[in-house]
């Protein structure tokens, strides 16, 4: 199994109470409660710890875009995997991801991946994801095209960097005279490509389908619900008559490990509940502006709404496999248990959330490398 | 006095309700569709022949694939009245729907007799508020329709409409109105090829459009008669209809 750290970068200087009075730290909460001298000691520190995931033996470095949100703090996640390419040497560089339909001119995402990936000889690789919710309206971008917009834009940079240029490309959204990407990417016929997603039958259909293949990644879900799509891609390649591979198969979660469960969920818990009850929160019209999903699956969402916006503890969280936390030896056995039912072969652990400090961050890093990652390594 | 059937038009089927006789009467409604006649519409069938359409991707009207933006709805009605041969008709639209009926006049005007707009989209002026009625919750967004929260209570106390409506509603919308948000960029340029008689009614106390747009229409088409309806919010035709119908046909009965 590969095992790669995921960071978001979150504003940890957070006003909690300013968060508090705007209900979200989304699109609604003013710029002046971002410090740029603590904007600027927290990037630096992120970027330490991601450095220094590679030092610990992290197959790979996981970044993403988010807009106008204390949530993360990388509007480009090109910006920050720019600032890795030159520091690191062996770990891949997961762009996960660019949001496709967000671009006015998607051809930029074909040519600033294909430079990181010459840069890096062939490190990275390239998420592509539609935003979430949120994203449409920071963005404006109509967000009953942003299905079109995503794979149309998909199309054009795979076949920019597959086909020899120049050429034309013309779709709904997108009217290209001349398609001609330098550089090309390293990699041949292009970066692995990986599709994050919080789940939905569209999204596995087109990750899954023979010609795309594409890594599937269900990002801080339910450990039911990981199962559940996990097992849906596997049956969708059935369907299209192959076996999908391990590989193809990804999870991302928060990890905590402490010197014990106890001083773990003590150590995690104001830290993660601050996360997931403060950082990920949004009103349900911000989350799911119209069209964004299918009405169907809109369903299906709006009946779990209550769930959606409940106050979910750091106990409540582990029960339901959305936050692994513990001793080494805990966190080991529960991840390979996961591994085994649910037969993913990415784990991506993200290993700073919320406010968790830096102190804290390096020692649970420490704990997981030399703990738990090499049994997770010798996986399937 | 309404009968309600289907129309197919431009390979899109919408609902048509048509009550009453006279001079043709199309009304074009707003983000909240026309799933029922409402008294104001009845009162006008008095005295015209009036059509109540649900547009593509309203109600149950159909979604059509070429329903990408405002100018397709526009189109679409254009076709609409050349189907069903209307002539010298009085074109009354509310919130988008006026919006879209600006869209039409700017573009042919020749079935059309006079214009009443009900605080129609379709232009922007910085300064002048619009509510970012995706963003409200569904309870605010029926609350900020009206003045009076009397009425607001009564709505909100009826049997909700069905969840899938709703949602294919505010997914027209969205189509239609995200971005530009409610207004066309292009569209103010051509206002002024708009000849035939128009009234602009706006609620005096609108907060999904501010009032100030009555006198932005003004501007960019000098010969539009402008009416306030004082204590009054987005939709004068539902909260104050003798009101407002005391103001259409002073309009109307001079055009």
């Amino acid at each position: 199994m590969n095992v790669l750290l995921f960071h978001l970068m979150p504003y940890a200087d957070l006003d909690l109470g300013a968060a508090k009075d705007y209900a979200t730290v989304w699109t609604h909460l003013p710029n002046r409660f971002y410090d740029p001298k603590k904007g600027h000691a927290l990037y630096n520190r992120y970027l330490d710890e991601l450095e220094y995931g590679e030092q610990l033996g992290f197959d790979g470095l996981c970044v993403n875009e988010h807009h106008q949100t204390a949530y993360g703090m990388m509007p480009s996640p090109i910006v920050t995997a720019a600032a890795l390419a030159r520091r690191t040497s062996k770990a891949k560089i997961a762009i996960l991801g660019s949001a496709l339909p967000l671009r006015t001119h998607p051809l930029t995402v074909a040519e600033e991946h294909a430079m990181i990936d010459n840069v890096t000889g062939g490190r990275l690789i390239s998420g592509f994801v539609r935003g979430i919710g949120a994203e449409y309206h920071t963005f404006g971008v109509n967000p009953t095209f942003s299905h079109e917009r995503f794979h149309e834009a998909h199309d054009l940079i795979v076949r920019a960097w597959t086909e020899p240029g120049p050429f034309e490309f013309k779709s709904k959204h997108y009217h290209f005279l001349y398609v001609n990407v330098w550089p090309r990417p390293y990699q041949q016929p292009h970066p692995p490509i990986w599709i994050p997603s919080q789940g939905s039958r569209e999204t596995i259909e087109f990750a899954a389908h023979p010609a795309h293949k594409y890594t599937y990644l269900q990002t801080f879900s339910p450990i039911k619900a990981v199962a559940r799509y996990l097992q849906m891609y596997r049956d969708v390649a059935a369907g299209f008559g192959y076996e999908s591979s391990p590989g193809q198969l990804g999870w991302s979660v928060p990890v905590y490990v402490g010197e014990s469960d106890a001083s773990a969920i003590e150590e995690a818990r104001p830290h993660f509940e601050i996360f997931r009850n403060t950082f990920v929160r949004m009103p349900f019209e911000m989350l799911l502006p119209p069209g964004y999903t299918s009405r169907e699956s809109m369903k299906g969402i709006a009946a779990a709404k209550a769930q959606l916006t409940s106050y979910i503890d750091v106990k409540q969280a582990m029960e339901l496999g959305m936050f692994v936390c513990g001793s080494a030896r805990t966190v080991c056995e529960t991840l390979t248990a996961y591994a085994k039912q649910l037969g993913f072969g990415q784990l991506l652990t993200m290993l700073q959330f919320g406010t968790l400090p830096a102190e804290l961050t390096r020692r649970s890093m420490e704990r997981f490398a030399r703990d738990v990652m090499p049994e997770l390594k010798r996986l399937e | 006095m309404f009968e309600a059937g289907t129309l197919e038009v431009s390979g899109c089927s919408v609902t048509l309700k048509r009550g009453g006789a006279g001079r043709p009467l199309l009304y074009l409604h707003g983000a909240g569709g026309a799933p029922a006649i409402q008294p104001f519409m009845e009162a006008l069938a008095r005295e015209f022949d009036v059509l109540v359409p649900e547009h593509p991707g309203f109600g149950a009207s159909e979604e059509p694939e070429w329903l990408d933006n405002i100018h397709d709805l526009a189109y679409f009605y254009l076709d609409f009245m050349e189907r069903l041969d209307l002539r010298d008709a009085i074109v009354v639209g509310s919130s988008i729907g006026g919006w879209v009926a600006l869209e039409i006049a700017v573009r042919n005007a020749s079935r059309i007799r006079a214009l009443s707009l009900v605080a129609p989209a379709g232009i922007h002026v910085a300064g002048l508020a619009k509510g970012d009625v995706f963003l409200w919750p569904p309870e605010k967004r029926v609350r900020e329709l009206y003045f009076d929260q009397g009425i607001a209570e009564r709505v909100l106390a009826l049997p909700p409409a069905p969840q899938d409506t709703v949602d294919k509603n505010l997914y027209t919308l969205a189509r239609l109105a995200w971005e530009p948000r409610f207004y066309d960029p292009h569209l103010s340029k051509w206002l002024h090829r708009i000849k035939v008689p128009l009234q602009i009614v706006w609620g005096e106390g609108d907060r999904l459009l501010a009032p100030g747009y009555a006198a932005e229409y003004k501007k960019l088409i000098p010969h539009a008669r402008v009416d306030i309806v004082p204590q009054c919010g987005h939709l004068p035709q539902s909260e104050k209809p003798d009101a407002y119908l005391r103001l259409f046909r002073e309009f109307a009965s001079a055009v």
